[in-house]
C-alpha cells in the first residue's frame, strides 16, 4: 500500500502532521461545504446516496482489496442490515422507545455482523474461486428468499418507515433532507476513519499478508482462515451500517437492495475507484452513483455508456481512478508535476476528439435505430441540429474517432516520455500503481 | 401422474441439455483461462438474434450453421482485442470486463432489434407435433433441440479425448503452465477456446430462440445458473458439467411438479404449523416455489462439503 | 499510460457534464412521467410516454390549463423503488407538482410513501401522484392516500368483473390459477379464490400456482402440470415475458384451454398470441379496447395510430386521467395540487365510449365499465389490429360499472 511512501519523506513535524492528516481535514471540509454548493433536493439525495455507497464500497474493499477475497454477494449484509434498521425504526416509533434515529445504523451494523459471522463461518474456510462461488450462491439464495419471506422483507414493495416519528434530539426531526445528509456524512466520516484505522492494525496488515502469500502467513503462525473470517465479520458490520443509513435515507428497504445487482454494483464501485488504495472505493462510489443517477437523464443509451466506460477503465486503467492519481504522487513529491502538464494538455486534443466522435456515433446510431421510426430523423447533439439518416454525421463521427486514435498513438509515447522524465527513472510509480 | 412424470422428465432433460450446451463452453473458458465470463449468456442471446436475422434474410437451416460461426468470431475478437489486454492484470479485471461487455451487448441488441421480443419462428419443416401422449403433444422442434445437443455432446467428447487439439485443451485444463512450457501457443489456444465456447453458446441461442422467446432479457435469466452448473460439476470436468446440467434441469422441472410445503409435512406428521411471526411464510412455501432456488443451495452445499465440485480435481 | 489518462479524463468530464446538465427548466405546468425507460419493461414505459405526450399536445391545443401550457418531463426509474424516489426528487426540483407513474407495485408503493412524506414535510409545496397502471388493491385500501389517485381498475375490481362474467359461463368447470410470486400475483390469486367460491361454488380450482417473477425460461413443466390437472380455464395475472412464454409453451403442448389474462395485451403480447395461434382462446380484462364502435373512439384511435406507426392507444385510462386533471385544474382555477385535488375527488366524467364514470372520493379509485375481449384474426366489424399482426381484440362481454363496485377499507386522512 502506498502510505509507506508518504511516511518515507519525513521532514518538518508540522508538515508531516499535515501530510498525514491533511487529507482527512480536506475530506471533512468537502463534506461540510458540499450541500452549500449543491442545494437542490435531487443533489442532496444523490450526495446522501454517495455517502452510503462510500461506506459500503469501503467495507467491500476490506475483502477484495485488502484480503483478496472476491465476493459476489456482499449486498446480503448491506440489505439485511437495512431491513433490520427499517424494522427497528418501526418498532421504536410504535413503542415510543427512547432511541434516537442517529443510533439506528448501529442496529443495521450488528445485523450485518451477525450474518457475517454465520455465513462467514461457512464461506471463509476457503479462499479464491471457492469463496467467490459460495458468496454467489449465498447471495442468490438470500435474494430469492427475500421474495418468499414476505413477512420480514415485505415482497417487492419492501418495508417502509418514517424517520420523523422517533425521539427527537435537540429539536432535530430529520424531516428535511439536509439534516439526513449531515447524519449520513457524520456516519460516513466516522466509518471511514474506523476502516482506515483497521488497515493500520496488526490484523489489517495480516490481511494483506493473507492476500499476497497465504502459505507464508500460515508459516508465520497465523490461521489464514481466522484472518479471513474476522475480516469478513467486520466488513459485514460496516456493510450493515451502510444498509442502516440507506434505510434512513430512503425510509424504504426492498428486495432490490439485497439482489445480485446491488452486489455487482459495489464490486464495480470498488474496482473502478481502485482497490489498491484506501481512497479508491470512495472515488468509485462517487463516480458510479453519479453515473447511475444522472446518466439515464441525458441519454437513452445510458447502459451502453455505462458498459463502455467500465470496459475502458478495466482495459486501460487497471489501478482504477486512485491508481491514476497515485501514479502522479511521486511527481508531486518531487515537485515535477508541472513538467507533464504541457504533454498532457496536448493529449487532451486527441482525447476530446475520440470522446466526441464516440458520443456522436452512439447518439446518432441510437437515434437512427430507436427513434427515427417514431420521431423522424431530426436530432440535436452538442447544440448542432442534423438528421441521423444522412451520411455526413456518421463520417464526421468516424473521422473524429479515427483521428483521435491516430493522434493518440502518435503523441502517446511523447506523453509517456514526459511522465518518465518527470518521474526521473525512479521506479516508484510502478510500485505504487500496483 | 404418469404423464406428468414422463413430460417432466422430457422437459427436464431438454432444459438440462440446453444448459449443457451453454455450460460446456463456459467450463472450457472458466477452467482454462480462469475467466468468470459473465457475458457468456450474452453470446447465447447474440446467437438467437443472429439466428433470427439470418433466417429472416435466408433460411433457418443456413442460420443454424452460420450464426454460431458469427458468434464464435465475435467471441474470438473479444478475446483477442479485449480480454487479452486485461488478462495480465488478473482475474477480477477480466471478470469486470465481461461484466461491462454484457451491458454493451444487451444495449446494442436493444438498439438494433428493439426491446420487444422478435418473431423468431420454428422452421416450417419442424413445425409439427412429434408425438402425442395422454393427449399432450410434444413438438418436433424440441426433439430436434434434444438431438442437436446430444450430438454436440458426443462430438465434444470425441474431439476432446481423441484429437490432438483436444489433448492440448485437456492438458491446459489441468496444467495450464505446463502446456505453455511445452511450447504451445497458449494465447492462441485461449482465443480459439473462447471463440469456440462462444460459438457453442451461440448455437444454443439459435436453437433455443424459436422454442423460447428471443428478447433482450433472455441473457439475464440464464446468467448465474451457468456458474452453478460449471462449479457444481467441478472445474475442468466436461462430464461433471454434463451431469450437473442434467441434474439441475431435472430437479428444477420436478420441483415444479411438487406442491407440498414444509407446513404440509408438519401437518401430516401431526404437528401444528406456526402461522404467526415474521418468518411464518417459511412454512407456507411450496417446493414448486423454491424450485429455482435449489441450484444455489446445491452450489453452496457442495462447495462447503466438496470444494472441488462433483467431478473436479482442483479448486481454482 | 496514455490511454488510462484519457479514460480517466473522460470519466471526469462525463461526471461534471452530467451534474451541470441536471438543471431545472422554465415555468410551465410540468407533468413528470416516471417509469422504466430502460431494461425489460422499457417498451411499456416508452409507449406510456407517447400516450401522455399525445394528451398534453391535445390539452395545449385546446388552450392549456388556466392559460398555461402543460409540459411533459420524463424520468427513467429503472423499475426500482429507490430510483423512483430519486426521480421524483429530480422532478420536484425541476418544478413538477404532478407526478404520474404506472408500472411496478414496488415503485408505486415507494411513490405513495414518498409523496405522503414530502407533502407532510414541505407544506405549501404539495405534489400529487396520479397512478395510471399500478393495480395492487392496497393502494386504495389500507395504503390509501389523499395525494394518490388511481385510474386503472385495481386487480380486485378486474377479478370482480371477470368472475361476474364467469358466472354466466356454465361451460367453465375446472379453473387453474397461475401467477407470479409477488404481491400483485398473490392479490390476483387471493381474489380469484374468494370470488369464485362466492359466485360459482361448483367450480373446482384444480391448481393454484405461484412461480418466480421473470425468472422462468421454459413454461413447459407448468403446462404439463396444467394438462395433468384437467383444467379447462386458466386465470393469470402474468405480464411481460411470463405471459408470452406461458402461451408459447401452451401452444407447443397443444393445450386447448381458455386463458383469462390481465396483461396479454401488453407490449409483445399480441405478437406472441398470434405466433402461437391461440385463436379466440386468450382473453384480457381492460377498461377499453380499440374496437369499441363509437365515432369518437375510432377517430381517436386512427389519429394516434397514424402518428405512431400503427401502435394502438393501449391506455384509455391515460386519456381519462389527463382529461380529468385538466378539468380539475380549470374548474379550480388553479394549478396547485392543494387546490385542484378537491375537484378530482368524486369527479364525474363521461368517457370516450359515452359512458359515465367517476372517481370515488372515499379511496380515490376510478370506476368505469370493464370489458372482456378476445384476440382473434380480424373479422368484419373489427377495425384495428394489434402490433401489425392482423389480429385484434374482439369484444366478448361488457361488465357495467355498477357490478365492478368493490368496497374499500380506506380511511382517508385529509391533511389540515
Amino acid at each position: 500500500m502506498s502510505d509507506t511512501t508518504l511516511a518515507a519523506t519525513r521532514g518538518n513535524p508540522a508538515l508531516d502532521l499535515l501530510r498525514r492528516y491533511g487529507i482527512w481535514v480536506i475530506a471533512l471540509v468537502v463534506m461540510l461545504v458540499l450541500p452549500k454548493i449543491f442545494t437542490s433536493g435531487a443533489a442532496l439525495t444523490t450526495m446522501c446516496l454517495m455517502g452510503i455507497m462510500i461506506v459500503f464500497s469501503l467495507a467491500y474493499n476490506m475483502l477484495l482489496g485488502q484480503t483478496g477475497m472476491l465476493s459476489f454477494g456482499h449486498a446480503v449484509y448491506y440489505g439485511l442490515g437495512g431491513f433490520l434498521a427499517v424494522h427497528a425504526m418501526n418498532v421504536i416509533a410504535a413503542g415510543k422507545l427512547p432511541i434516537p434515529l442517529p443510533v439506528v445504523p448501529l442496529v443495521g451494523g450488528l445485523m450485518g455482523l451477525t450474518f457475517g459471522f454465520i455465513f462467514g463461518a461457512v464461506s471463509t474456510r476457503r479462499a479464491g474461486t471457492v469463496f467467490a462461488m459460495i458468496s454467489l450462491g449465498l447471495g442468490e439464495l438470500i435474494a430469492s428468499l427475500s421474495l418468499i419471506l414476505r413477512g420480514f422483507f415485505g415482497g417487492e414493495e419492501g418495508i417502509t418507515a418514517n424517520r420523523t416519528k422517533m425521539l427527537t434530539l435537540w429539536g432535530v426531526r430529520f424531516g428535511p433532507q439536509i439534516e439526513v445528509y449531515y447524519l449520513i456524512a457524520s456516519w460516513c466520516f466516522v466509518c471511514m476513519i474506523a476502516m482506515y484505522a483497521f488497515t493500520r492494525t496488526p490484523l489489517g496488515r495480516m490481511c494483506n499478508a493473507v492476500r499476497d502469500n497465504p502459505e507464508r502467513a500460515e508459516f508465520v503462525g497465523y490461521s489464514t482462515q481466522m484472518v479471513r473470517f474476522i475480516t469478513f465479520c467486520i466488513s459485514g458490520f460496516f456493510a450493515g451500517i451502510a444498509g442502516g443509513l440507506a434505510a434512513i435515507n430512503f425510509e424504504l428497504m426492498n428486495a432490490v437492495n439485497i439482489s445480485g445487482a446491488q452486489s455487482g454494483s459495489v464490486l464495480l464501485m470498488a474496482y473502478i475507484g481502485g482497490i489498491g488504495h484506501f481512497m479508491g472505493p470512495v472515488l468509485g462510489a462517487v463516480l458510479v452513483v453519479l453515473l447511475q443517477v444522472f446518466l439515464s437523464d441525458i441519454t437513452g443509451a445510458w447502459m451502453l455508456y455505462f458498459g463502455l466506460i467500465f470496459i475502458m477503465m478495466v482495459m486501460f486503467a487497471p489501478g482504477g481512478m486512485a491508481g491514476l492519481i497515485m501514479l502522479h504522487l511521486p511527481l508531486w513529491q518531487r515537485g515535477t508535476l508541472l513538467q507533464v502538464v504541457p504533454a498532457y494538455g496536448v493529449m487532451l486534443v486527441p482525447a476530446l476528439m475520440g470522446v466526441a466522435g464516440a458520443v456522436a456515433l452512439i447518439e446518432t446510431a441510437h437515434h437512427q435505430l430507436v427513434k427515427t421510426a417514431t420521431e423522424g430523423p431530426a436530432m440535436t447533439l452538442f447544440g448542432i441540429a442534423y438528421t441521423s439518416n444522412s451520411m455526413l454525421p456518421w463520417i464526421v463521427a468516424l473521422v473524429l474517432i479515427g483521428g483521435g486514435l491516430w493522434l493518440g498513438r502518435l503523441w502517446g509515447p511523447r506523453m509517456a516520455g514526459a511522465y518518465s522524465d518527470a518521474a526521473h527513472g525512479k521506479d516508484l510509480g510502478k510500485e505504487v500503481s500496483k | 401422474m404418469l404423464e406428468l412424470v414422463i413430460f417432466s422428465t422430457l422437459n427436464g432433460v431438454l432444459y438440462g441439455m440446453l444448459l449443457f450446451l451453454l455450460a460446456s463452453g463456459l467450463t472450457l473458458i472458466f477452467s482454462m483461462m480462469g475467466v468468470l465470463n459473465f457475458a457468456h449468456a450474452s453470446f447465447y442471446m447474440l446467437g438467437a438474434y443472429f439466428g433470427f436475422q439470418i433466417s429472416q434474410w435466408l433460411d433457418f437451416w443456413v442460420a443454424l450453421f452460420v450464426a454460431p460461426v458469427c458468434v464464435g468470431l465475435v467471441g474470438a475478437a473479444v478475446e483477442r482485442w479485449g480480454l487479452r489486454t486485461v488478462h495480465k492484470w488478473g482475474h477480477v479485471p477480466e471478470l469486470l470486463f465481461t461484466f461491462g461487455l454484457a451491458f454493451v451487448i444487451e444495449e446494442m441488441v436493444q438498439m438494433i432489434w428493439g426491446k420487444l421480443p422478435v418473431d423468431y419462428r420454428v422452421p416450417k419443416l419442424l413445425d409439427f407435433p412429434a408425438f402425442e401422449l395422454f393427449g399432450t403433444t410434444y413438438p418436433a422442434f424440441r426433439m430436434f433441440m434434444l438431438l442437436i445437443s446430444v450430438a454436440i455432446f458426443l462430438v465434444l467428447l470425441l474431439v476432446l479425448t481423441r484429437s490432438r487439439i483436444g489433448l492440448i485443451i485437456q492438458a491446459a485444463l489441468t496444467h495450464p503452465n505446463m502446456v505453455a512450457m511445452l511450447g504451445h501457443n497458449v494465447p492462441k489456444v485461449f482465443m480459439m477456446v473462447f471463440g469456440f465456447g462462444s460459438g457453442l453458446a451461440g448455437l444454443a441461442g439459435v436453437i433455443a430462440g424459436p422454442a423460447l422467446v428471443t428478447q433482450p432479457s433472455m441473457a439475464h435469466v440464464l446468467g448465474p445458473i451457468l456458474f452453478v452448473v460449471v462449479v457444481f460439476g467441478g472445474l475442468g470436468s466436461l462430464s461433471g458439467a454434463f451431469i450437473a446440467s442434467l441434474m439441475i434441469g431435472l430437479i428444477q422441472t420436478f420441483a415444479i411438479a411438487i406442491n407440498y410445503s414444509i407446513g404440509d409435512l408438519l401437518t401430516s406428521v401431526g404437528m401444528a404449523r406456526p402461522v404467526q411471526g415474521m418468518l411464518s411464510d417459511l412454512w407456507q412455501v411450496t417446493v414448486a416455489q423454491v424450485g429455482p432456488v435449489v441450484p444455489y443451495l446445491m452450489l453452496v452445499l457442495i462447495l462447503i462439503f466438496r470444494p472441488t465440485g462433483l467431478m473436479g480435481t482442483r479448486e481454482s | 499510460m496514455s490511454h488510462g489518462y484519457r479514460t480517466g479524463l473522460t470519466a471526469l468530464a462525463l461526471g461534471l457534464g452530467v451534474s451541470a446538465l441536471a438543471l431545472p427548466a422554465m415555468a410551465q405546468v410540468k407533468i413528470a412521467f416516471i417509469d422504466p425507460l430502460s431494461g425489460a419493461m422499457a417498451p411499456i414505459g416508452e409507449h406510456g410516454v407517447k400516450h401522455f405526450q399525445y394528451m398534453i399536445d391535445k390539452i395545449n391545443a385546446a388552450g392549456g390549463v388556466n392559460g398555461q401550457k402543460m409540459e411533459l418531463l420524463t424520468y427513467d426509474n429503472k423499475l426500482s423503488p429507490q430510483e423512483t424516489v430519486i426521480a421524483a426528487q429530480k422532478a420536484i426540483d425541476a418544478g413538477a407538482r404532478v407526478l404520474t407513474l404506472g408500472n411496478g407495485s414496488g415503485a408505486a408503493a415507494a411513490m405513495i410513501d414518498f409523496v405522503n412524506k414530502h407533502n407532510d414535510r414541505n407544506p405549501g409545496k404539495e405534489v400529487v401522484y396520479l397512478n395510471y397502471a399500478a393495480v395492487d388493491p392496497a393502494f386504495t385500501n389500507d395504503k390509501c392516500s389523499y395525494w394518490h389517485f388511481r385510474w386503472d381498475a385495481h386487480s380486485d375490481i378486474k377479478m370482480q368483473a371477470l368472475t361476474s362474467y364467469i358466472k354466466t359461463q356454465p361451460g367453465i368447470k375446472k379453473v387453474y390459477l397461475i401467477n407470479q410470486d409477488y404481491s400483485f400475483g398473490q392479490a390476483v390469486r387471493k381474489a380469484a379464490n374468494e370470488m369464485l367460491k362466492a359466485k360459482r361454488p361448483d367450480i373446482q380450482i384444480v391448481g393454484d400456482e405461484l412461480h418466480p417473477l421473470a425468472k422462468i425460461t421454459d413454461f413447459a413443466p407448468y403446462i404439463a402440470k396444467i394438462k395433468a390437472s384437467g383444467a379447462d380455464t386458466v386465470i393469470t395475472g402474468n405480464w411481460g415475458s411470463d405471459i408470452a412464454l406461458l402461451l408459447k409453451a401452451s401452444a407447443d403442448a397443444g393445450l386447448q384451454v381458455n386463458y383469462y389474462t390481465y396483461y396479454a395485451g401488453g407490449a409483445g403480447g399480441p405478437t406472441s398470441v398470434k405466433q402461437t395461434g391461440l385463436k379466440d382462446k386468450v382473453f384480457q380484462i381492460t377498461e377499453g379496447i380499440a374496437n369499441i364502435n363509437t365515432k369518437e373512439n375510432f377517430a381517436w384511435e386512427e389519429d394516434f395510430r397514424k402518428k405512431h406507426q400503427n401502435h394502438g392507444w393501449w391506455y384509455p385510462r391515460v386519456r381519462n386521467e389527463m382529461d380529468m386533471l385538466a378539468k380539475a385544474m380549470n374548474e379550480a382555477k388553479s394549478n396547485d395540487p392543494k387546490v385542484f385535488v378537491e375537484k378530482l375527488r368524486g369527479m364525474k366524467y363521461k368517457n370516450i365510449y359515452g359512458k359515465d364514470t367517476y372517481m370515488r372520493a372515499e379511496d380515490h379509485q376510478f370506476f368505469q365499465d370493464i370489458y372482456i375481449s378476445a384476440l382473434t384474426p380480424m373479422t368484419g366489424d373489427m377495425k384495428f389490429d394489434e402490433e401489425n399482426t392482423g389480429w385484434g381484440w374482439k369484444m366478448t362481454a361488457t361488465i357495467p360499472m355498477a357490478e365492478t363496485d368493490v368496497p374499500t377499507s380506506c380511511k382517508m386522512a385529509k391533511p389540515s
